[in-house]
């Protein structure tokens, strides 16, 4: 795939273009795309990245052909500002746990937040945010989404190509266990008696935790219809207490409804 | 790929010392010389060039969703059963890629995958792997759907049985009437027999290939000593089943129970991971999947092991068919047991006991079927 075409047929002239958008995140998913080095230059020859602060001063109106959203909604000005996005965009791609689960600061719609804002913050007069970490979807209607704290590079690359060419991504939604056994990397939880959430968690991540010996521990989400429950017995059978198994179903995915659920069962259990 | 003709092979004793000048004949014919080998706490199968590479003195414990690595107490080289890999994954690839395409000029340009087949040995193929090579055969070496990838791998083949001298906790091949002694499809088959002053392999000889490939390594006649050493061990092994499955009237049974509330009750412990269907050694669904490139210059077509407890494997206009994790276990289960019969004419089982130990949950596909037997006789209609 690295070859370049040798094609000599004319192309539509304008370039359709992107925008890559920010909200509550740490910037790693956005980085991902200017992590893709040599495949970078081959997406700046096929798309006009138009708004992409973290790359480029240069921001050009909209409206956009593709926009990617990484972060999760916190705030009441961004609850308007996914919106606007919405408006100017024909496709709407999120990325990242953050944008679509929640995020690891989807914790606080378990808590009062504003109890975290006392802790954290020296003047918590200033902060103004909602209660709540909300995916992008719980706002407005998505494209597509892709999964992962961070997400993958070859996915996003995937997804771009995907959308120049218009066809489906080949992103899969089964468990990683699938992408273990294509590799040929011995299940950690049956061989080792590790509690791993790869049963129920989204392929994707080219199975980095457990081709280093350590249990998936669920960043790229629920996979399709996740038989949770079943699972978390599985991590109990293994040794892991209520407490253990409520946090390894909120971590960066917190708000997604499956893990969501389940870690509410756990918390109720353990009190 | 060999083929066994003769009921009356002829037998001889290898020194476990001398099991090296085998592998060493095998990679001077050309092979690479496959086997088990230890990674990250598992036996698995991958290219060895020597027998250290080889899990000598280890064992394995197998149980429901649990696979535990130990150390025995003697030097056995085969001292195990089997692990989480299987043979399929040199044979038919869990990712291939089948054919590319670029544009040139205003056409198109197509340069399909063509393979030099690898030439494998395979070391250490258990008599219910050779039974599930022979079920994929039947799937992928004639007939409308034949496989080339498959046949240039397989007819290349050069295969090393080795019969089981003890059975794992979820092994039933008894049942399934695959083992534990290699009954054909095998160049060579070794009986291992480990004692204090001696340790030596009993070699069936099962093709012309094979007893060419002996002439190369040293070896002695086979006294009535040795080979009565040899069929105590497998006798040993098919007295240690970890389980049963009882396959009388299966398909009948399956198909008679196709509304049964069990279905159910499996599909509440059921992860539909979908991890049976992979490491099962005659699963042989894939899909595949067209990529490009950015430019939208290059394209090619992937293969991959698919399964069908993915829903995209099921996905048709409108959506994907077996939605439920009941429907699903059903349909793999009765597939395996019964479906597989009339679609191929043999079971799709063979009793290796992988979807057992390997299913995180320790579902138990003899025990899902004992429970449906049950029902019939607990409830007679």
């Amino acid at each position: 795939m690295e070859k370049k075409s040798t094609e000599t047929q004319s192309k539509p002239k304008r370039k359709p273009k992107l925008a890559v958008w920010k909200f509550a995140s740490c910037d790693g998913c956005q980085l991902s795309l200017l992590d893709c080095e040599d495949k970078l230059l081959a997406v700046a020859g096929e798309l006009e990245i138009a708004n992409f602060p973290e790359a480029s001063r240069l921001v050009q109106k909209g409206p956009y052909d593709v926009s990617l959203v990484e972060g999760s909604i916190t705030t009441a000005h961004d609850a308007e500002r996914i919106h606007q996005i919405r408006k100017m965009s024909k496709v709407l791609i999120t990325i990242g746990a953050c944008a679509t689960g929640g995020g690891v600061q989807a914790l606080r719609n378990f808590q009062d937040v504003n109890e975290f804002v006392r802790i954290v913050y020296a003047s918590p007069q200033y902060i103004s945010t909602l209660k709540t970490s909300t995916p992008i979807d719980e706002h407005v209607f998505v494209d597509f989404e892709l999964r992962g704290c961070p997400i993958s590079k070859s996915q996003l690359v995937e997804v771009i190509c995907a959308f120049l060419n218009g066809r489906k991504p080949n992103i899969p939604a089964y468990s990683l266990c699938v992408e273990c056994k294509r590799q040929g990397v011995p299940c950690v939880m049956v061989s080792q008696g590790i509690p791993c959430l790869g049963p129920v968690t989204q392929a994707g991540c080219g199975v980095l935790c457990p081709s280093y010996n350590r249990g998936c521990y669920g960043c790229f989400g629920p996979m399709e219809r996740p038989n949770v429950a079943a699972c978390c017995e599985q991590w109990s059978k293994l040794g892991a207490d209520n407490g253990e198994i409520m946090r390894v179903m909120r971590t960066f995915n917190a708000h997604a409804d499956e893990f969501r659920k389940e870690s509410m069962r756990y918390e109720n259990a353990s009190n | 790929m060999p083929k066994n003709a003769s009921n009356d092979r002829k037998l001889v004793v290898l020194e476990a010392a001398q099991f090296q000048a085998l592998l060493r004949a095998l990679q001077d014919g050309g092979y690479s010389t496959v086997a088990p080998t230890l990674k990250e706490g598992a036996i698995v199968y991958d290219e060895v060039a020597t027998v250290d590479e080889l899990p000598v003195g280890k064992t394995d414990e197998h149980a429901g969703g649990s696979y535990r690595l130990k150390t025995r107490k003697d030097k056995a080289v085969f001292g195990y059963v089997v692990g989480p890999h299987s043979w399929k994954k040199f044979l038919h690839p869990p990712t291939l890629r089948l054919w590319q395409v670029r544009r040139n000029g205003n056409g198109l340009e197509f340069v399909h995958t063509q393979e030099q087949p690898p030439k494998y040995a395979f070391i250490g193929v258990r008599p219910c792997e050779l039974s599930a090579m022979q079920i994929q055969d039947k799937v992928f070496m004639a007939g409308e759907f034949a496989d080339p990838i498959y046949q240039g791998r397989r007819e290349n083949a050069f295969i090393v049985a080795v019969n089981c001298s003890q059975a794992g906790g979820t092994c039933f091949c008894v049942s399934m009437k695959t083992g534990p002694k290699a009954q054909s499809g095998f160049d060579l088959c070794l009986t291992e027999v480990v004692e204090k002053k001696s340790h030596f392999f009993v070699v069936e000889i099962g093709s012309d290939r094979g007893a060419a490939l002996l002439q190369d390594v040293p070896h002695s006649e086979a006294t009535p000593e040795h080979l009565q050493k040899a069929s105590a061990a497998v006798e040993q092994a098919a007295s240690q089943m970890g389980k049963t499955l009882d396959v009388s009237d299966v398909k009948d049974l399956l198909y008679r129970n196709a509304e049964s509330p069990h279905w159910e009750d499996v599909a509440r412990r059921c992860l539909g991971c979908a991890n049976c269907t992979m490491v099962c050694p005659t699963c042989f669904c894939t899909t595949v999947e067209e990529v490009t490139d950015l430019t939208g210059g290059n394209a090619e077509r992937w293969r991959k092991w698919d399964s069908c407890f993915t829903s995209d494997f099921s996905y048709v206009h409108g959506g994907s068919i077996r939605t439920s994790s009941s429907a699903r276990y059903r349909h793999w289960l009765t597939h395996k047991l019964a479906a597989w019969d009339d679609q191929f004419g043999s079971s799709g089982c063979v009793g290796c006991g992988r979807c057992i130990t390997w299913c995180p949950v320790g579902i138990d596909i003899t025990a899902e079927v004992q429970t449906i037997r049950s029902s019939e006789t607990s409830k007679p209609k």
